[in-house]
């Protein structure tokens, strides 16, 4: 007997015309709109739309660039974007149940800048925020800060000793960051505003904590400027696609993003982030982990190919991914989600090769065809990003230790 | 020939972390809440205000040790809420304080040329300088600023970031499908700027904003602070809404811009404003005097005369005479992260001052907190509010008013829909927004315009 199989969670990730480079030339493309406010509503509308359980939204500290490690001078593809963390501000007041999931760059930002506002956008929409946090050693946006050199390195050069040891330093002080957000959200009590009219108290100080949080890298005091958010603790989410940064998805987050190429591999980083995250303390907390995967869909096959390949041919080059790339109609989709699953991986963050494209045939096509298959929702059944993943609210770490 | 009418520019302040703020009015809702500040936002709109505007704290204020608790506590992060109330407004500015101190310039640029193109082009940014090292705890850096080099600080974050927003034209995303040309020029954003305080290069990846740059405001009111704001803002956040204080610092500042090179039109003079509305003139004074017992409670009274005397006081009784010690002239430690606290120089003489004064009147120590702190700026009939307002604009004390009201969310209504239409029908205050940019609102070129100006005159 096969019983019903468990629902999958869907994620887009939105990233200008589309991840693929020509993505912007295709004539469904708004190529001159993507630094306006009606482009992102329209995208993630027409994402919560197909009940989605979130977007997430690529940010960088650089112009994009085709080079992992340094900007390309190139004029053929989309350059220039928007802070992600106020696109999904700009977006939360004209939606309802969808998550806003931003990216954050930890290796230049601030956590207690990042904190107040992830905390803020939680607020902003009702419950309903998170982060997908980044690091980054190119040296072109540590110049744009001026604070912190990094040495040159080439992708091939991540496994040398000198690779993991700047990877590592860089994936830990990501920690850091994550622990001092958290620590922030959690440093206000939920009940600390009393506005007591008899005592003159518009707090319960009791009810505010200093973190304390002292690293390798920074300190800080605390507490955050701003009250818990209505989630207590917004999702934290990460892309990952090796070891050290397992780890962290292990340790720190409630979203993992990896990109298996097969169901074996999938198994096999499944395996490996839960043996961190026992390792960590964390076996009995629910850590989701989603496969990326980059999509053109069509309801025919070879059209899928021909736009690929049509593509292809105005960039110049094949598009190539660290994401596995599906091609294809939407019932082909979802037999590879379902066997993907089967594997253990929780849910998927899809990145549309081309956004105008291949983000409605993800809610138009690849949704009811999950539907009929009983494996997604047909409702929105909570209110917030953690209800829509099955994270119940977590208590406040502060007030558990003073209980 | 009798000099045109001046036009009266308004704003409103979202009431916040202060005294001022009456939380515990049975009508005053969330500091927090979203609901609390599209409320707030579309009263301003529907008032046709040139913005709202937001103050900021990077850490929650402590006295005597302990995290300050009898005022509004908490405030949500500045720029994700600009970023959403641009979604439920359509002409409104949005105004945030951030601090030039605690921030890099490529950040704080990319956040608000991202405000203004999603706003399409209504951002503006109220620079302030701050060097503490209690604030400083909060950063990676920590409290790193000596207080001479703030505003130096604050020039060269401007001027960084000035020098960001100017480096992509405006023109080079041409998205030619045909020819694959995105971009015209691979150079754009390219930016090199070297100085004392920032050493940065590279290329700033938010092309450039429909107000090309946001508005800048200043606050700050020492000597050094009225010359940043004559030298570059496009507007002053000023504290001095009485008649005569208020033309004093309008002509002393608009004195100073000449020196830039600017014309006294290129800045405008806004002070922060209080009001109190009533049926008759007697009721609104009755109501004032019921809002300030209530903005200074007996222990807010005793905390405040802390502020000066740099020591506890909480033996006292705030119904009785003030302390016949002296203050403790050492390093200030009572009151940390209050602006206020710098304000009293002399606290000697302060103090010498406040014993004469509430012993000739026969105050008690919250009655001289009453008397010395924020009187309301205006306090009357709505029809008494509008000619002082009025009043004061054609007397050059201001060109306008940001108003604070002292409840949230519903504290301007009354003033939208009763102070307001009397404005309009004096011909002093639009009863349309003209243009969709705050630069349009406020009467400022476009930088472009105004360079294009520069250089041909």
């Amino acid at each position: 007997m096969s019983s019903s199989p468990s629902p999958l969670h869907l994620a887009v990730a939105l990233d200008g015309a589309g991840w693929h480079p020509a993505a912007w030339r295709e004539p469904v493309s708004r190529p001159r709109e993507l630094l306006t406010a009606a482009y992102w509503t329209d995208l993630v509308t027409e994402a919560e739309r197909g009940l989605l359980d979130f977007v997430t939204i690529e940010d960088g500290l650089g112009l994009q660039s085709s080079s992992h490690t340094e900007p390309d001078g190139r004029t053929d593809q989309v350059r220039g974007r928007l802070d992600a963390v106020l696109i999904a501000a700009r977006v939360a007041p004209l939606t309802r149940h969808i998550g806003v999931v931003p990216t954050v760059v930890a290796t230049h930002t601030e956590p207690f800048h990042l904190s107040k506002a992830i905390a803020t956008l939680d607020y902003v929409s009702s419950g309903r925020a998170g982060l997908r946090v980044q690091v980054t050693a190119r040296r072109n946006e540590a110049a744009h800060f001026g604070r912190r050199t990094f040495p040159p390195l080439r992708v091939e050069d991540y496994e040398t000793p000198a690779g993991q040891e700047l990877l590592t330093g860089l994936f830990d002080e990501a920690a850091d960051y994550v622990e001092v957000v958290r620590r922030l959200w959690d440093s206000w009590e939920d009940d600390a505003e009393i506005r007591d009219v008899a005592t003159g108290r518009f707090i319960d100080r009791a009810k505010l904590h200093y973190i304390d949080f002292e690293g390798a890298h920074f300190r800080v005091k605390g507490p955050s400027i701003t009250p818990r958010p209505p989630q207590g603790q917004p999702i934290v989410s990460a892309l990952a696609h090796a070891t050290v940064p397992y780890r962290l998805v292990a340790r720190s987050a409630d979203i993992g993003y990896v990109t298996p190429h097969d169901a074996d591999r999938a198994r096999a980083i499944v395996e490996e982030i839960r043996t961190e995250q026992t390792a960590a303390g964390r076996a009995d907390e629910t850590l989701h982990v989603f496969g990326d995967l980059v999509v053109f869909l069509d309801d025919d096959p070879a059209g899928a190919g021909a736009r690929r390949e049509r593509l292809d041919s105005l960039a110049g080059h094949p598009y190539t991914s660290d994401a596995r790339i599906f091609t294809g109609t939407p019932s082909g989709l979802a037999d590879l989600l379902q066997e993907q699953a089967a594997a253990g991986l929780t849910g998927f963050r899809l990145r549309p090769a081309v956004a105008g494209h291949d983000l409605p045939a993800i809610t138009q096509g690849l949704v009811p065809e999950l539907q009929r298959r009983n494996a997604f929702r047909r409702a929105y059944e909570a209110d917030t990003l953690r209800g829509l993943l099955g994270l119940a609210r977590p208590a406040n770490r502060y007030a558990a230790a003073t209980a | 020939m009798s000099k045109p009418l001046k036009q009266i520019h308004l704003a409103a302040h979202f009431p916040g972390v202060n005294n001022t703020t009456v939380w515990s009015d049975p009508e005053a809702g969330s500091h927090i809440e979203f609901s609390s500040f599209a409320h707030f936002a579309r009263t301003s709109e529907r008032a046709k205000f040139d913005f709202l505007f937001l103050a900021e704290g990077l850490r929650l204020r402590e006295q005597g040790g302990h995290i300050y608790d009898l005022d509004v506590v908490g405030r949500p992060d500045t720029f994700t809420v600009l970023a959403a109330l641009a979604a439920v407004t359509k002409h409104l500015g949005l105004t945030g304080t951030i601090n030039s101190t605690f921030n890099e310039p490529y950040e704080v640029a990319r956040q608000f040329a991202g405000l203004d193109h999603l706003s399409g082009g209504r951002a503006a940014w109220n620079v302030v300088t701050s060097w503490d090292a209690f604030t400083g705890e909060n950063f990676r850096r920590g409290g790193f600023l000596p207080q001479s080099e703030r505003y130096s600080r604050a020039k060269e974050f401007l001027s960084a970031t000035n020098e960001l927003f100017d480096s992509w034209n405006g023109d080079e995303i041409v998205a030619d499908r045909q020819t694959g040309t995105f971009l015209s020029d691979a150079k754009a954003g390219a930016f090199v700027h070297q100085g004392r305080h920032f050493d940065i290069e590279g290329q700033f990846n938010v092309p450039r904003s429909p107000q090309g740059r946001p508005v800048i405001f200043q606050a700050g009111d020492s000597e050094e602070g009225r010359d940043f704001a004559a030298s570059s803002a496009d507007a002053i956040f000023s504290r001095y809404a009485t008649l005569k204080e208020g033309q004093a610092f309008y002509t002393d500042v608009k004195g100073r811009l000449g020196r830039y090179g600017r014309r006294p039109d290129q800045l405008l003079i806004l002070p922060a404003a209080t009001f109190v509305l009533g049926d008759t003139d007697t009721d609104a004074e009755e109501r004032a005097r019921g809002i300030r017992r209530r903005q200074v409670s007996g222990a807010t009274a005793i905390k405040h005369l802390e502020f000066v005397w740099n020591r506890d006081l909480s033996a006292y009784d705030p119904d009785g005479p003030l302390p016949d010690i002296d203050p403790d002239l050492g390093e200030h430690t009572i009151a940390r992260g209050r602006a206020q606290v710098r304000m009293y120089r002399d606290p000697l003489a302060t103090a010498r001052e406040w014993r004469e004064r509430a012993a000739a009147n026969k105050w008690s120590i919250r009655d001289l907190v009453i008397e010395t702190g924020n009187r309301q700026s205006f306090v009357g009939t709505p029809a008494t509010v509008a000619a002082t307002i009025n009043e004061f604009v054609q007397a050059d004390a201001s060109d306008g008013f940001i108003l604070a009201p002292h409840i949230t969310p519903g504290g301007l209504d009354d003033f939208a829909d009763k102070v307001v239409p009397l404005l309009q029908e004096r011909g002093v205050y639009r009863t349309e927004y003209e243009g969709t940019t705050l630069r349009d609102h406020l009467g400022l070129a476009h930088p472009d315009d105004a360079r294009a100006e520069r250089e041909a005159s």
